[in-house]
């Protein structure tokens, strides 16, 4: 059995209250909401902390999956398996289901969520590059009223967000267009295991049928929270391809910078990178023909 | 020698067989319903909890050890260095190689994750929290981490504390003939040799290791319960480092959650738990954490081998040679019979007929844990195995041979055993070629190959490995065996109660194996006592024969012979008290499993249950004959047993992105007479998801300063149900002629035939990129290289 350092525990029963303790507390406290990844760290005292706060009684408030005609707002504690086991959400971005299928297991899914794996900002995380992909924005709450922020200003670098001390990311906001779809795809050397590079991709199409955008979220081959805006510009206007798909292969693989280490080489990720963007791009079309 | 063959269909296992036979294991209800009891389960009154700190770095000197502040914290009892242990005289202890390993670091830590020091407390945060407060000063040392430069005149020497060392030298070892071996080469048509790796891997059962230790100061009693699978070696080898009368010590080793030869070395902890109940007068529990587990104890593997075959042009095996890089880490921690050094290497022969065979080995301490115990491994088989098997698909590679043709062509005939290898060992009994063919018939070979053929046509890639094995197991003839000086033999002892119910004792020890049932049906089938009537009792030195436990595949053709050679002293003289119940002479009286009977008038009959009330009662007993129904024995085996079987495995690699999947795997197993075919199949199941690990995914990795970079099972990946197929097995039954009831052992078969058979499937579906050798794991990352002609070791 792996122990902790000490720490001091408090089940939050607000937002207001959680937010009202985090201030108070500074960067002594974390807010534990899944706990699948910052438990461990805690046990493996990689981190320490002197108090945790922990909302998961909060659900009623913070998990929830709305489907607007616009917007899809999504609760920041709403569940792995919640979000997994949506078909509304499944049915306006299926990305969601494809990830959820390969992160972790039922276990964690369980309990895990969406905010939390946003704010631990893992590089290999899945969540954050369906959101990538998504254009999605997070809303952060602080005492004194919110803010929104893109995925390319929510994400600081690794283990790093725009959440400061005494604030909370409280939901998850993506826009919604017209003859769109999404996909995900993931490499692992083993269920549950965290990606050695995934990739997520969402397409949309102009009523002529040619390309109206195109956006890349990647995992686990460096800093990628902008959808790779050179695969947009490519791929607008033309016609649905595996040409065209090729092209946004090679753009991946040249916008990533992998980094080798026991999960594979970086030239792999790299292919990878491009190749399960090609892949994903080619479901995403076959999604939107039906 | 007659061998039947069979292919494995699902079955009910809900049968009550009044001896050998598919039923359900005994110990499964407290499993499934959360009753088992392990080692930490144990609660004593007043127990304290140890914590070990542990070197965070691969090399260095300890300069300063300051406890003070940890022996202020709250909660703490003590606080103890190898200094402190020094002076007891119990800092270093010896290995189970014959070398020392220190219990707690003095001058030096040689690998990431040493024993430093160890604090008891009044629960396990305390403890915990208290090492964080203790201060070592480290004098940094260069690491060795990669076994080739060991001997390189300019590696920093590990092993300084061994009088006069002045290198990182551990043992040469050489087996077969080097000249004979030469000439066959010189000659042969062609020669293939191949670098292979067999990469560190770690057994990572599911219980960590510990121990509860319990010094009674009054009795001077110390009562250990441990995660051990050998307990009575265990006892003998504390009483002689400790010093401790071995009548003053009871090892108990209680539910098991896996050993795999984890559990057969002494770890340091085990004495500092030893140590700490002395120190403080109370009992103190060590459990071990996953990332403990990972780091410091028993690895497996890690050979550098160079393997190399010499053939006739038409594919006639005409001999193999091999060279070894061992790696050992920081201590030689290897269990393995003194007078083997590498293990049962020596098997490297394979199941061929060869004309000479040769091996060298040299082996080394580098700078990481020790061990190269197992990972159910029959004392290095494990990679013997795969080296021949690898080998031979390199020799069909170059031969443009069907793989299965070529191993048909080369394996043994039935009439040459028992056989002599040109390494010296009688393989005792082995029908190889119904087994081979029974595994391509359930496999479909020749349609598999059509597929795979027009498969390649379309660009995708699929591959059909095959690996055939023998194994070596069942350690061992006293005369060549021993541990320390401990003969490898293995008591047993039966006691049948006057109701006809029966103990059973054994000096073997389960981790999951299912020795409550197994051993139970090998004493039914002899007595005709119910397997449910029979207890048997393992696992506490106090209460059971002495024995050297159970690693290497060694239970059943050891202390199964044992169980049944015991039982059958019991029915020699339930015959006679039989005699006498029925007024007939012993030779008139007829044994039908249960009962005898009177030749000739069988409805005269007494059951065994009869004989035990008669033999415990008040009534008269023939003459010389004592009351009472039991027995005992030591079983001293006369060779190992050796059995065999047959693997073929299906893989689909996809082209791009290099990702493995197994497909199908066929596995046919000949391990002689099968006591229970369910626990069989059981094992064989295990061991197959074992191998598919070691393959595709498990490695123990260092980076350049030593650190392991497998310390959680986020790192180092062990295979889950999704990785694996359903297993499709068979197989068919060549008894051991020398063991009471045939049988031969069978629990690590499928882990060391598994990883070849997927290696040569995986290389195989590689074809189209002229790939002949890719080592282990084949993760997607180094297939790609594979793919791409830029395969390269894994370390």
């Amino acid at each position: 059995m792996q122990v902790p350092a000490p720490f001091e525990y408090r089940r939050a029963e607000s937002v207001d209250q959680a937010l009202d303790l985090m201030t108070r507390l500074g960067s002594t406290a974390r807010l534990v909401a899944g706990g699948h990844s910052l438990l461990p760290m805690m046990k493996l005292r990689l981190a320490v902390f002197d108090y945790l706060i922990d909302i998961n009684d909060l659900h009623g408030e913070l998990g929830y999956i709305v489907v607007g005609p616009e917007t899809v707002r999504i609760g920041a504690l709403t569940r792995h398996r919640e979000l997994l086991e949506s078909a509304e959400l499944a049915a306006a971005f299926p990305i969601f289901a494809d990830a959820e299928r390969v992160i972790a297991d039922p276990v964690v899914r369980n309990r895990g969520t969406l905010g939390g794996s946003l704010c631990q900002a893992d590089p290999s995380e899945d969540l954050s590059a369906v959101c990538t992909t998504l254009n999605a924005s997070c809303v952060i709450r602080a005492p004194g009223g919110t803010r929104t922020v893109s995925m390319e200003d929510f994400h600081r670098g690794p283990y790093e967000t725009a959440v400061g001390d005494g604030e909370i990311l409280t939901e998850i906001r993506i826009p919604v267009r017209e003859r769109g779809s999404s996909a995900y795809e993931k490499v692992e050397r083993r269920a549950g295991d965290w990606a050695v590079t995934s990739a997520g991709a969402a397409l949309w199409l102009n009523p002529d049928g040619t390309i109206a955008d195109a956006r890349v979220g990647l995992a686990a081959v460096g800093p990628n929270t902008t959808g790779i805006p050179a695969i947009s510009q490519a791929l607008r206007g033309r016609q649905p391809s595996e040409d065209a798909w090729q092209e946004a292969a090679a753009l991946a693989s040249r916008h990533c910078d992998p980094a080798t280490d026991q999960r594979g080489s970086a030239d792999y990720k790299r292919h990878l990178a491009g190749e399960l963007t090609r892949r994903t791009l080619r479901r995403c079309a076959q999604r939107i023909e039906g | 020698m007659t061998t039947t063959a069979h292919r494995v269909e699902p079955e009910n296992n809900d049968h009550k067989p009044l001896g050998h036979g598919r039923m359900l294991r005994k110990e499964d209800p407290r499993f499934v319903r959360g009753r088992g009891r392990y080692v930490d389960d144990v609660q004593l009154p007043g127990m304290l909890h140890l914590a070990i700190l542990r070197s965070p770095v691969a090399h260095a000197r300890i300069v300063s050890i300051d406890v003070t502040a940890a022996q202020a914290s709250p909660g703490v009892r003590a606080v103890v260095t190898g200094e402190a242990l020094g002076e007891q005289g119990l800092a270093w202890m010896p290995t189970l190689s014959g070398d020392v390993q220190a219990v707690l670091a003095t001058d030096k830590v040689r690998f990431q994750g040493q024993e430093v020091a160890f604090v008891v407390a009044d629960d396990r945060y305390a403890a915990r929290d208290a090492l964080e407060l203790i201060d070592v000063e480290y004098d940094m040392l260069d690491p060795v981490i990669d076994a080739r430069t060991a001997l390189a005149p300019e590696a920093p020497v590990i092993r300084d504390d061994l009088d006069g060392k002045s290198d990182n030298h551990c043992f040469d070892w050489e087996t077969g003939d080097a000249e004979a071996t030469e000439r066959v080469f010189a000659a042969a048509d062609v020669v293939v040799s191949q670098d292979i790796v067999y990469p560190r891997v770690h057994p990572a059962p599911m219980e960590t290791c510990g121990a509860v230790a319990d010094f009674d100061p009054v009795e001077g009693k110390l009562r250990l319960w441990s995660t051990t699978q050998a307990p009575h070696a265990h006892r003998t080898l504390y009483a002689m480092v400790a010093g401790l009368p071995e009548h003053k010590i009871q090892v108990i080793s209680p539910d098991i959650g896996g050993g795999f030869g984890n559990k057969v070395p002494i770890y340091p902890g085990y004495v500092c738990a030893i140590v700490g109940s002395i120190v403080t007068g109370k009992p103190v529990k060590w459990m071990e954490d996953r990332s403990e587990n990972l780091i410091s104890t028993g690895f497996a593997r890690d050979y550098v081998m160079r393997g190399e075959i010499a053939a006739t042009r038409d594919g006639k095996i005409l001999a193999i040679r091999t060279n070894v890089l061992a790696d050992h880490g920081a201590f030689n921690g290897t269990a393995a019979p003194v007078k083997y050094p590498a293990g049962f290497f020596g098997v490297f022969t394979g199941s061929y007929d060869l004309q000479a065979a040769y091996c060298k080995m040299t082996a080394v301490y580098t700078n990481k844990a020790p061990g190269g115990v197992a990972y159910a491994c029959s004392f290095r088989i494990t990679e013997a195995v795969y080296l021949v098997e690898r080998i031979v698909d390199c020799l069909a590679y170059r031969l443009e041979m069907d793989p299965a043709q070529l191993r048909l062509k080369n394996l043994l005939r039935p009439e040459q055993f028992p056989y002599t290898t040109r390494t010296g060992w009688v393989y005792d009994s082995g029908n190889y070629e119904p087994t081979m063919r029974l595994a391509m018939e359930i496999a479909g070979y020749e349609e598999l190959r059509r597929e795979q053929a027009e498969k390649r046509e379309r660009g995708e890639l699929m591959g059909i490995g095959i690996a055939f094995f023998t194994e070596a197991v069942g350690a061992g003839p006293r005369k060549d065996m021993d541990i320390l000086g401990l003969g490898m033999a293995d008591g047993c002892e039966l006691r049948v109660h006057p109701t006809g119910k029966a103990v059973v004792r054994l000096s073997v020890q389960t981790q999951g194996q299912g020795h409550e049932t197994t051993f139970a049906q090998i004493v039914a089938e002899e007595i005709g006592i119910p397997p449910d009537d029979i207890d048997v009792l393992h696992g506490d030195t106090d209460n059971t024969p002495f024995g050297l436990g159970t690693y290497g595949s060694r239970s059943t053709p050891v202390s199964g012979a044992a169980a049944a050679l015991v039982a059958r002293k019991v029915r020699d003289k339930a015959r006679i008290i039989a005699s006498g119940m029925l007024e007939v002479s012993v030779a008139d009286l007829e044994w039908r499993k249960g009962a005898f009977h009177v030749k000739g008038d069988p409805g005269r009959s007494v059951t065994i249950q009869d004989v035990a009330m008669r033999a415990h009662g008040a009534g008269d007993l023939p003459d010389g004959i004592e009351g009472g129904l039991e027995a005992q024995i030591c079983y001293n085996p006369s060779n190992l047993t050796y059995p065999h079987g047959a693997y073929i495995c299906v893989v689909d690699v996809d082209p791009g992105t290099a990702q493995v999947k197994v497909r199908r795997f066929i596995a046919v197993d000949d391990c002689g007479t099968r006591i229970n075919p369910m626990i069989i199949e059981g094992q064989v199941h295990g061991g197959l998801t074992d191998g598919v690990g070691m393959a595709l995914m498990e490695m123990i990795a260092f980076d350049p300063d030593g650190n392991c970079l497998g310390a959680s099972l986020m790192d180092y990946l062990i295979p889950t149900a999704l990785e694996v197929p359903d297993w499709e097995t068979g197989f068919t039954v060549t008894p051991s002629p020398h063991h009471p009831i045939g049988a031969k052992g069978v629990g690590e078969s499928a882990t060391v035939g598994s990883p070849p058979a997927i290696v040569n499937a995986v290389v195989d579906a590689l074809k189209p990129f002229g790939v002949s050798h890719a080592d282990m794991p084949l993760t997607p990352s180094r297939v790609w290289d594979a793919m791409r002609g830029a395969a390269r070791p894994p370390i």
